[in-house]
């Protein structure tokens, strides 16, 4: 989880101050404890569909830090050899992480493909596909969920209900309490976690997808959490109000987490600072390489219009 | 050789392929149980059961985005879309995503995928259920476009997709399914982008796509009986499209029409015609003219529908009119 907060910071850093990452990056502060969760309770063979807000999924499933930054930079090396961008950084099969789709709630329909495949090559294989709460208004969550649902099949529906579509607030957007009641609409389970708590998250994800790899088809799992920035990095969030950023700021995952294991003596504030700076040095390579790297050249993009 | 109507072509190469190649599954609406909506896929079903012949609910969005999924998984999805005009309802899954994948992705992935679908136009559906829209796909980089017009182009026009690791959009057409023609009992492939001459001629070329193609050969045999030869050139598959193939049916005739069913404003014919001008110009001997559609949506009195449609009539009158000038 720091990993993924010092990134996004660094990344804020470069965009900002120093104009070096350009686009619309979607930044993932504050919703750390769900890619975390999730991608710890997946196992090898599992998968995960992003979205355009993927650079912690990204991190949490091991994707290179420097892969990931190169194609922030629009680099060769990046994980998508810089045609992708920040909306697609999680793509990277060899790494459980498929595809990354940018359309709001269009990775869903994709996903149900893939545990489609799972199901007819008989395998026990999962795909946990990651949306927010506005993809929970398109139709390809509709179609997709019910397909899910009369087939059975081993997807797990993340629900990262951070409060925000762009700048339209879920409660608003949504006639229900909990976005995790539409499950019953397609006869499938609804599981509400706390977002922000990484244990949580962990445990529902793991029950969830056992039962998927046992057959029991797919859950609907509504991760509440908070986007303590805006939409995408350009984006100042002023339609926000502060008491809610500051109420949601005490329950930043990060520093609850970290009190909790030093409270609980499973780390020490040594070993906290260890972590940081192993972090931090990991990051400045990773810059490094991105501002190092070569751009595609422009001739060879044809070759990949095409298999 | 033996003879197959074009539907009967269709259903055999997808019934090969599903005998075959264990990766291959059907999916759409009603393609099950109640046959196809053509009956096409009629017994499939039975043959090979349901997990291979995937009935779906009408989620024409899912069924695409389901397709491009199993393709990722290295699955080889044939998905159905009933009609044409339902294509806008999962244009999403079809353009942004089955087209941009492997873009996207950096060349990590790919999207193996057939998308199979028919317009009827001539069949009194009305506006909603007779639209051919070819034209919308030519600004999609990353897909590939197949019209077959004849039984033996349909089977190996299929077949070629089959073995294609691109999207391919292979549109059927319904007023074709009944018209019968060779068709060899092994499965040959026609490779995409190479167009085919369906009638030789020296006076005026016609390029006609898909039920046109058929109008053209009818308006170049009356033609032919007051002395005039015309070519008839099929291009196939529009994208990739052969346009060397036009070019040098153009230089040799100096005149050309082009005969489609789309709308006339931005259809196949109007990029045809772009290219032409821009790589046979000073082999023209009169303008290009095109024999297509209204701007209008397709009316459904069948009467009204027949006036709309072009047709071998129309062909004959452009032809008279470009020698006239």
């Amino acid at each position: 989880m720091m990993e993924i907060r010092f990134f996004e910071e660094k990344v804020e850093e470069l965009y900002l101050m120093k104009g070096l990452i350009t686009g619309p990056a979607h930044l993932y502060f504050g919703e750390e404890a769900v890619a975390v969760g999730v991608a710890s309770a997946l196992k090898e063979g599992d998968l995960i569909i992003s979205n355009h807000r993927g650079h912690g999924h990204a991190l949490a499933k091991d994707i290179p830090m420097k892969e990931v930054m190169a194609e922030l930079f629009g680099k060769a090396t990046g994980t998508c050899k810089g045609l992708g961008g920040s909306m697609h950084v999680a793509i990277s099969p060899e790494r459980g992480s498929l595809f990354a789709s940018a359309i709001v709630g269009s990775g869903i329909p994709i996903a149900v493909g893939v545990a489609l495949a799972f199901k007819y090559e008989k395998s026990d294989r999962v795909i946990a596909v990651f949306f927010g709460d506005g993809a929970v208004n398109t139709g390809a969550f509709h179609e997709a969920v019910n397909m899910a649902a009369i087939w059975n099949l081993p997807v797990i529906l993340v629900c990262e209900n951070n409060m925000y579509a762009i700048g339209m607030k879920a409660e608003k957007a949504v006639a229900l309490k909990n976005l995790a009641e539409r499950a019953l609409g397609y006869g499938i389970p609804g599981v509400i976690v706390d977002g922000n708590n990484p244990i949580a998250v962990w445990l529902a994800t793991k029950e969830v997808v056992e039962k998927a790899r046992k057959g029991c088809g797919p859950t609907f799992l509504e991760c509440k959490t908070y986007r303590l920035k805006g939409h995408g990095i350009y984006d100042q969030a002023r339609y926000r109000l502060r008491d809610e950023v500051e109420a949601w700021l005490k329950k930043d995952p990060i520093i609850n987490f970290k009190k909790n294991l030093i409270g609980l003596n499973v780390l020490s504030e040594s070993d906290v600072k260890a972590i940081e700076e192993e972090i931090k040095s990991e990051l400045e390579e990773a810059v490094a390489f991105a501002q190092n790297s070569p751009i595609l050249p422009f001739e060879e993009l044809k070759n990949y219009v095409y298999a | 050789m033996r003879e197959l109507t074009y539907g009967e072509a269709i259903r055999e190469a997808l019934r090969n392929a599903l005998i075959k190649n264990p990766k291959v599954f059907l999916i759409g609406e009603d393609i099950g149980a109640y046959g196809g909506a053509f009956k096409i896929t009629n017994s499939f079903l039975e043959e090979f059961g349901a997990e291979r012949v995937k009935d779906t609910p009408i989620s024409e969005a899912a069924i695409v985005g389901a397709a491009i999924g199993a393709a990722l998984m290295g699955l080889k999805p044939i998905a159905e879309i009933m009609y044409m005009d339902f294509i806008p309802i999962c244009l999403e899954q079809l353009a942004n995503q089955a087209a941009k994948i492997r873009f996207m992705s950096g060349g990590k992935l790919k999207v193996p995928i057939i998308v199979r679908t028919q317009y009827s136009l001539g069949r009194a559906h009305g506006a909603q259920h007779s639209q051919f829209i070819p034209s919308w796909f030519l600004q999609v980089p990353g897909l590939k476009v197949a019209l077959p017009s004849t039984p033996y182009d349909a089977k190996g026009l299929f077949n070629q997709a089959l073995k294609d690791d691109n999207p391919v959009l292979y549109v059927e057409c319904s007023l074709l399914y009944r018209v019968k023609g060779p068709v060899p009992e092994e499965d040959y492939t026609i490779p995409f982008g190479k167009a085919d001459v369906k009638k030789e001629g020296e006076d005026v070329t016609v390029v006609a796509i898909s039920r046109m193609v058929h109008e053209a050969l009818a308006a170049a045999n009356i033609l032919e009986e007051k002395g005039l030869s015309i070519e008839v050139i099929d291009p196939r598959t529009i994208q990739p499209l052969d346009i060397e193939a036009i070019i040098d049916s153009v230089k040799k005739t100096g005149r050309v029409i082009i005969a489609e069913d789309d709308c006339k404003t931005g259809g196949v014919g109007a990029e045809i015609a772009a290219l032409i001008v821009e790589k046979a110009f000073d082999y023209l001997d009169a303008p290009i003219t095109r024999v297509a559609a209204p701007d209008i949506p397709i009316p459904f009195s069948p009467k009204l529908e027949l006036e709309y449609m072009p047709n071998k009539d129309k062909i004959i009158q452009a032809v008279n009119s470009l020698l006239k000038g």
